[in-house]
């Protein structure tokens, strides 16, 4: 590949007592790229994205992000460095309205230390975030509590807090889980959109959004990588469909 | 007009009346908002913390006594001026809470709860234990000269009505609108981003331990400047006043006035000192009926009250 390596991973693995949910995986990820993580469920996808993201410690391994090895450095710090993580179940400040929920992203952008020199006003946060809500189709429901919305648009969101971190990688983790067809539609150019500026890590069921969005797919079975290629290379890949479709691979 | 902005202007406005109070009350009343308004100030430290942050702490007595005990104790024995003494309570308060702060946090929750209560306990018992220099239960009592001080040429009685009113309420006016300012714009948002959901705002690139120390030192300094100006203005400190019944105090003061909002702490205060002192003439087993009143809170309005009304009706109450 020609492109930039913006992430690479060697050796991680992650451990839950004799469970090998993530087993000696080397990833390498270039940047601008969509790419999709797919694999049947218990395939430690999840566990594989929060380890890039450092929500859970390796057991093993390093993980590189832009030629720096992360591997020790805790989550807040990963984010500040450009890797975004929007979770699998919705997780909001549901007591807070949507300009709020985003509001806190743009300060962490815009203001991470808040006895840092750079001079931030409110209306600029919370211009920023307005601009993010709007970008997910959440522009006039800013006033609106979060736990009050529809669960698509909390999908939305989780999605927009993301996205105002303005991230060089933003890791997307099961994002259609539960929105409409119409909901789906939009989310696609969403993602096409922020992949403008950022790479998109995506781990996705929905196979329709996989094949039509991901340049290259990444196969987790077991913890360890099953087969990596274009979408084209991955639905002809018999190991995947015995993996997924559970007949003995020849 | 802004929500801040209204909020800003109910301060004011109960300021304003605050101050007007002492030319209307008795002087009996006026000493009752005397003692309101510094415990106010516990209760608004205390608020940040568990109100804005969403840390239950049961050992804030440990900073009242810190602040009571640093500058009281200089006072009684090397005579230190009261304004400085003052500053000293104040210090004082913010080097212990930063200390128990650095330990407490690594626990979360019931451990944390738990362990604001132990160390607050070996505080208690500490000044107990040091009585030769504490006086123990017995307390301090300042000496005379110590009560009055000079600032700028103007002499401040310790012993008058009035001059103790006022002092009460500039540092009351003081801390409300420090309040105003940290639980608003950046630090106010971090606050309330690590109560309504800790593991997202790390995920959102926050460092939710240093927030929560803020957020912890802020507060107890805040109760120890309540202790220090208690302990001057009253010329007393004794070990009753780290005792676990003043940890209790300010949560009860938040609760019923509305954690989490800005005037909460006042209006809990000073009605649940005027409840005790009035049910003490009654009953001696006024406690009782303090219990039955919680209880009531937590089942119908555990929003508290100036909570419930702001879920209610006012958002920007907050």
């Amino acid at each position: 590949m020609a492109e930039l390596s913006l992430l690479k991973t060697r050796g991680l693995s992650r451990h839950f007592g004799g469970l090998k949910a993530v087993d000696d995986v080397d990833f390498d990820l270039g940047q601008g790229e969509i790419r999709a993580i797919i694999g049947p469920n218990g395939a430690g996808k999840s566990t594989f994205v929060s380890l890039l993201s450092g929500r859970y410690k390796a057991s093993a391994g390093t993980v590189e992000f832009l030629g720096q090895d992360v591997s020790s450095l805790p989550a807040f710090r990963r984010v500040r460095l450009g890797i975004a993580y929007t979770f699998q179940i919705t997780n909001i400040y549901t007591a807070m309205t949507v300009l709020e929920n985003v509001s806190v992203a743009a300060q962490s952008r815009l203001k991470p230390n808040i006895f840092g020199h750079r001079h931030v006003t409110e209306a600029t946060i919370e211009e920023e975030a307005a601009k993010a809500a709007a970008t997910l189709g959440l522009g006039d429901m800013l006033d609106v509590v979060a736990g009050t919305l529809a669960y698509g648009h909390q999908r939305l969101l989780e999605v927009a807090m993301g996205l105002a971190l303005e991230p060089k990688l933003l890791i997307l983790d099961e994002p259609t889980q539960g929105l409409s067809d119409s909901e789906i539609e939009n989310f696609k150019d969403v993602v096409r959109k922020i992949n403008e500026t950022a790479t998109v890590l995506l781990i996705e069921h929905n196979m329709d959004v996989v094949m039509s969005l991901a340049e290259r797919i990444t196969v987790l079975d077991r913890g360890q990588i099953l087969a990596e290629g274009t979408p084209a290379e991955i639905s002809d890949n018999r190991a995947v469909q015995a993996a997924y479709l559970g007949e003995a691979a020849e | 007009m802004t929500n801040d902005r209204k909020l800003l202007l109910l301060c004011l406005g109960v300021l304003a009346i605050l101050f007007a109070l002492q030319f209307v009350l008795s002087s009996y009343l006026v000493l009752a908002l005397t003692r309101i308004l510094i415990l106010s100030v516990f209760a608004m430290g205390y608020n940040i913390l568990m109100g804005y942050t969403g840390l239950l702490s049961l050992g804030h007595a440990m900073f009242f006594a810190a602040g009571l005990y640093a500058s009281g104790l200089a006072s009684y024995y090397w005579g230190v001026p009261l304004g400085w003494a003052f500053l000293i309570g104040i210090a004082g308060s913010a080097v212990v809470s930063v200390i128990i702060g650095l330990l407490a946090l690594r626990t979360e929750a019931v451990a944390f709860m738990i362990v604001t209560l132990m160390f607050s306990q070996a505080a208690f018992l500490a000044t107990l234990h040091f009585s030769k220099i504490t006086g123990g239960d017995q307390g301090l009592t300042l000496p005379t000269e110590a009560r009055s001080f000079d600032l700028f040429g103007l002499v401040l009685d310790m012993t008058h009505d009035g001059t103790r009113f006022n002092i009460a309420f500039t540092v009351f006016a003081v801390v409300l609108l420090l309040t105003y300012v940290a639980t608003r714009g950046p630090f106010g948002r971090q606050l309330v981003a690590v109560r309504g959901n800790p593991g997202r705002t790390e995920m959102l690139g926050f460092n939710i331990y240093i927030v929560k120390l803020m957020a912890f030192t802020l507060s107890g300094t805040i109760a120890g400047t309540a202790g220090a100006l208690y302990g001057l203005m009253f010329g007393y400190i004794g070990s009753s006043f780290a005792d676990f019944q003043n940890s209790i105090q300010p949560l009860l003061f938040t609760l019923v006035g509305g954690p989490g909002t800005l005037l909460g702490p006042l209006l809990g205060t000073a009605l649940m000192t005027m409840l005790i002192d009035r049910l003490s003439g009654l009953t001696t087993a006024y406690l009782i009926v303090v219990g039955v009143l919680l209880i009531v809170m937590t089942l119908w309005a555990p929003k508290g009250i100036l909570g419930t009304i702001r879920d209610k009706w006012a958002r920007w109450l907050n």
